[in-house]
């Protein structure tokens, strides 16, 4: 990992020779997930402040304005990145536990996660387009 | 060529910081406080009529509403920064980027968090 390091010790498969398989998607797409919610995060605190401040107006291009569909697309975006990561991240805490460590129940969990991370923000935008919620 | 320098002189400074078990712990309490304060925000938020500016501003400046704000606030900022900070050690290893990321994600997480408490008050204080 160092520059000018001699060990001579053999490297773990690089990943363009590895098999590609559930978990290892999981553990991809819980790093990818982590990065945009602190997108995300960014974005909401930036809002707060703006409201705060009266001053929500200077990105109305982006709320009601003409690029309203950009930050309709980014919120559904951080929708599936906050769910996905929070089922994930449950995951993770049962790992901290000492369970759910065998390889064909993990391949599974990793494969119903990443489904109903896909269902969960579906059936919360399914009420917020049809003023369910408000 | 064999390297003229000794184990000793490689490994210096390269070793344990001492504050790994800390950061380990951190992220996982973090990750609890998120569990359940998270849902809770989301659903409250979802059903205070926002992102109508003056209906956000409403539950932004109530008492439950800044509570529950605040700390899943300093939780997700928390957690993101720890988080982030394991994601840049591990892929970039260039020193000059590295730092300057890894002191950015530390400026972003406290500023945003010092910015979003200010906020707060300001509209608890309008309400």
């Amino acid at each position: 990992m160092a520059s000018g390091n001699t060990d001579t010790r053999p490297l773990s498969p690089h990943l363009q020779v590895w098999r590609w398989h559930p978990t290892m998607l999981s553990s991809i797409l819980h790093r990818v997930s982590g990065i945009g919610n602190y997108l995300g995060a960014i974005a909401l605190t930036v809002w707060l402040v703006l409201l705060a401040t009266g001053a929500e107006g200077a990105v109305e291009i982006l709320t009601t304005g003409s690029l309203a569909w950009l930050t309709r697309i980014g919120l559904i975006l951080l929708t599936w990145s906050a769910s996905y990561h929070f089922l994930n991240g449950l995951r993770h805490l049962i790992w901290d536990a000492g369970k759910g460590f065998d390889p064909k129940g993990s391949n599974q969990r990793s494969v119903i996660i990443i489904a109903l991370s896909i269902v969960l923000p579906a059936v919360i935008w399914f009420f917020a387009l049809t003023g369910g919620a408000s | 060529m064999k390297s003229m320098m000794t184990p000793a002189k490689r490994t210096n400074r390269l070793g344990s910081a001492k504050s790994g078990t800390h950061h380990f712990i951190a992220q996982r309490v973090s990750a609890v406080a998120l569990a359940i304060a998270l849902p809770l925000f989301v659903l409250a938020l979802a059903f205070s009529g926002a992102p109508d500016p003056d209906a956000a501003r409403g539950f932004f400046g109530s008492a439950w509403g800044a509570l529950l704000t605040l700390i899943t606030l300093t939780a997700a900022l928390y957690h993101m920064r720890l988080g982030l900070q394991v994601v840049v050690e591990d892929y970039i290893h260039g020193a000059g980027l590295k730092f300057t990321l890894l002191i950015g994600n530390t400026l972003i997480a406290y500023g945003l968090w010092l910015a979003g408490v200010y906020a707060l008050f300001r509209l608890a204080l309008a309400a």
